[in-house]
């Protein structure tokens, strides 16, 4: 019992020690100007959260930034809870969450902490809101699949110069996760590049209903393939697509980042919104007290978006110098991914289109967005809206969730 | 037999050896309790200490993490916002809930491990009812519909493994883990029909529990307080909490001196998965106005610590789940602050879980070294 009573002393006494030395280290924590308050909804495990977790980081460590980052938060009350705490706890001037569905609830934080600044990734609600202090963000990830195409194109031209197969058979495959604007964008766009130099080619497209379903992505590729199609690539967040690609020998252009580690025979090259930009814009203006762009669009001149290193060893020759060379026609802008001359629907060459810009639940078609002959995509909003079935790719199946 | 052969073969007595004791002094029990929660709250630091020093390093001291924890739970109420205080006991409420739920099927010795499912069913009955009826009934109407539909569906996640235990004594343990699969897998395929695109059902407008002084989490707070109350009279003084005592302790005495213990086993489950539904919809007409596969969060699970910290004495658990809650929502601020994955708080919470459940062998069994060196030459 004695020793008993000896251990817990020591014990106590350790923690108060512990404790006196703790308080003189804590007081010299210096106190920084502006925090910022991350919002994800899943952490390092998921790549889509990963990709702004590590843009967060690297944003917020180059400036000087203190931030906080609550991960794993769901699309509920949840995240009006977590932008609360963000504040009223840890006084935070401004707060960034990463999922569609935590818009309606971060825009009910954003009605009642007027001077704090809410920035919301993929929405499509800031411009009709009318709130001062809630803004929306993406990045015309098209531009970055757009050249994504244009390497998958070359890869076609060569396997059709080594007599694989005929210019006619040219058939691309892409698994999507759902019917919606943002992955008919990306599809679209990718379709175009390759097109740009590779004629012939047409595309095959079947959604999976899920932004994450190894199996269903996996077996979606796997159908592609027995299809006919040549190429493989995929809006969806998991290695489904290119595991299937790799062990059927198929070539693959990746998303969100290199899946060469993986698939070393197979993968081409990837593209990816990088969003470290973005946050530096929006922690330059609350430092300088200037207003976010309600929308703002990141493009692939500011970094926005993209690619990571091609695989030389499956790409075809010249493929990085063509990337480089068609990036700074769209730099330029001698290139427009959606410039009407390039594709038609049903036949036609478009000179008109109403999009669903502003949100309402039965998706209205409200803002004409071609203008000088140009499908002006995440222009008059930041989240995309380009929604054309154009000519040249079937949709196998569909799937709206 | 065996042993006894050991024993004598060996010749020696085995250096550490456990024996039953039933003679412990309350005090010295509470000793031991106190240095289980000292030796874990040294681990939890330690731990926190270490992953600290490797992201944020000016995070790690001990000031700074036990401030940080108190911000967690109780905010700045120093400077009067009482945000987090408040959503401190509302976490707390749930749980509690849960966990006097669970409390008469334990005391019965019915180990109810389904308090998920349970709420979970719960608060589908009143997400079900919130979008079918909402707007086509007075929510005057709705809210009463709400609370009974969601009375009989956790009561009814209660009585089925109870059928079964009491005419075909089926493992209860497995039954009740089964039937929380079933109702999560029947919230994932409701969301997925009502859900659309994003997989998420939008915060419904009809059919909320009114606000107490224009609060959100008050309601709740009053209504588990009142149960609390309940439960322990209940169980105290009521004569089914004194059948539910002698079915936990003998099923032959309960037989012999009259207790229909089959019904007893079937009302006290009914009770218990009704209960587990009031936590369910609270949590879901009370609060969120929408539900999930994860809205319960595990906490059914807690639950089932936090009955048996407590001895299944309901004042107890008011205390235990304040501390559990306290660590949990504390340490979350920890992960957060110091940028670590959010499964840390759970991890520290498990820690701390199993040093106090842990330290309960202690109290219940006295370890003997081997005393007399001579003996053994002997």
């Amino acid at each position: 019992m004695k020793k008993l009573l000896a251990l817990l002393l020591v014990a106590v006494m350790m923690l108060s020690v512990f404790t006196a030395c703790g308080s003189k280290k804590g007081n010299d924590k210096a106190e920084s100007d502006l925090k910022v308050g991350f919002i994800f909804l899943h952490d390092e495990n998921s790549t889509y959260d990963k990709n702004f977790i590590d843009a967060a980081k690297a944003a917020c460590d180059a400036m000087g930034v203190e931030y906080i980052q609550k991960t794993q938060i769901p699309e509920s009350t949840a995240c009006y809870d977590a932008a609360v705490e963000l504040i009223e706890v840890d006084g935070c001037d401004l707060i960034f969450a990463d999922s569609f569905g935590h818009e309606s609830f971060l825009m009910q934080a954003a009605e009642e902490y007027t001077d704090v600044q809410f920035c919301h990734a993929t929405g499509t609600q800031a411009h009709t809101a009318g709130l001062d202090n809630f803004h929306n963000a993406f990045a015309h990830i098209y531009q970055g699949r757009y050249l994504a195409g244009v390497a998958a194109g070359m890869k076609l031209n060569e396997m059709i110069d080594a007599g694989e197969f005929t210019a006619e058979e040219a058939k691309m495959g892409y698994v999507g996760a759902f019917t919606f604007a943002e992955v008919i964008s990306g599809y679209t766009s990718f379709y175009l590049g390759a097109k740009s130099v590779c004629p012939t080619v047409t595309m095959d497209v079947k959604f999976t209903g899920s932004w994450y379903d190894e199996q269903l992505e996996k077996e979606a590729a796997v159908a592609l393939i027995e299809g006919g199609c040549k190429l493989i690539s995929q809006h969806a967040d998991s290695m489904g697509a290119p595991t299937a690609c790799e062990n059927a020998g198929v070539p693959n252009v990746s998303y969100n980042g290199s899946t060469l580690a993986a698939c070393p025979e197979t993968f081409i090259v990837s593209s990816r919104i990088n969003w470290e930009p973005y946050f530096k814009y929006i922690i330059t203006c609350v430092q300088d007290g200037e207003a976010i762009d309600t929308d703002w669009a990141g493009t692939i001149e500011t970094e926005s978006v993209v690619l990571t290193d091609v695989n030389t060893d499956v790409a075809a020759e010249g493929t990085v110098e063509k990337i480089e060379e068609v990036k700074a026609d769209i730099i330029a802008g001698n290139i427009n991914v959606f410039d009407t001359a390039n594709f038609t629907v049903g036949g036609e060459t478009l000179t008109s289109y109403m999009a669903d810009v502003d949100y309402d639940d039965a998706f209205t078609p409200d803002t004409e967005v071609i203008e000088n002959g140009i499908f002006n995509e995440s222009k008059f909003r930041s989240g995309p809206y380009f929604d054309l079935r154009i000519d040249g790719i079937t949709l196998l199946d569909e799937n709206y969730g | 037999m065996a042993d006894v052969k050991n024993n004598i073969k060996s010749k020696r007595e085995p250096l550490i050896h456990i024996a039953k004791r039933d003679d412990m002094v309350w005090w010295k029990a509470w000793i031991i309790r106190g240095i289980a929660i000292l030796t874990s709250i040294i681990i939890m630091m330690a731990i926190a200490l270490v992953l600290a020093n490797v992201s944020r390093p000016e995070y790690a001291s001990v000031s700074v993490i036990v401030e940080t924890m108190y911000r967690g739970v109780l905010g700045r109420i120093e400077e009067g916002s009482f945000v987090m205080l408040w959503k401190y006991l509302q976490e707390v409420a749930i749980l509690l809930c849960l966990a006097l739920a669970l409390t008469p099927a334990f005391k019965m010795k019915f180990w109810n491990c389904g308090a998920e499912g349970q709420a979970l069913i719960g608060g589908f009955g009143a997400v079900v009812c919130m979008i079918e009826l909402g707007g086509k009934v007075p929510d005057a109407l709705l809210i009463p519909i709400i609370i009974v539909v969601s009375i009989l569906c956790g009561a009814i996640w209660g009585f089925i493994p109870a059928i079964f235990k009491a005419f075909f004594n089926t493992n209860e343990t497995l039954f009740t883990l089964m039937m929380n699969y079933i109702a999560t897998k029947i919230i994932a395929y409701y969301v997925y029909i009502e859900g659309g695109g994003s997989h998420v059902i939008a915060p419904q407008k009809h059919g909320n529990l009114p606000n107490l002084l224009n609060n959100d989490y008050l309601l709740n707070i009053v209504i588990v307080a009142l149960l609390t109350v309940v439960m322990f009279v209940y169980l105290k003084y009521s004569k089914h909490g004194y059948e539910i005592n002698v079915v936990g302790e003998s099923q032959n005495t309960a037989r012999y001196i009259g207790i229909n213990v089959k019904k007893v086993i079937i009302r006290t489950m009914c009770i218990s998965g009704a209960l587990c539904g009031v936590g369910g919809m609270l949590l879901v007409a009370g609060t969120d106005h929408t539900i999930r596969t994860d809205s319960i969060g595990g906490q059914g699970f807690t639950a089932i610590m936090i009955s048996w910290l407590g001895q299944f004495n309901p004042f107890i658990m008011v205390i235990m789940t304040g501390l559990v809650k306290f660590l949990e929502m504390g340490m979350g601020k920890v992960a957060d602050n110091c940028h670590l994955n959010s499964s840390f708080a759970d991890i520290v919470v498990g820690i701390v879980l199993l040093c106090v459940v842990g330290c309960e062998f202690f109290v219940r069994y006295s370890v003997k070294f081997r005393r007399n060196k001579k003996e053994v030459k002997a």
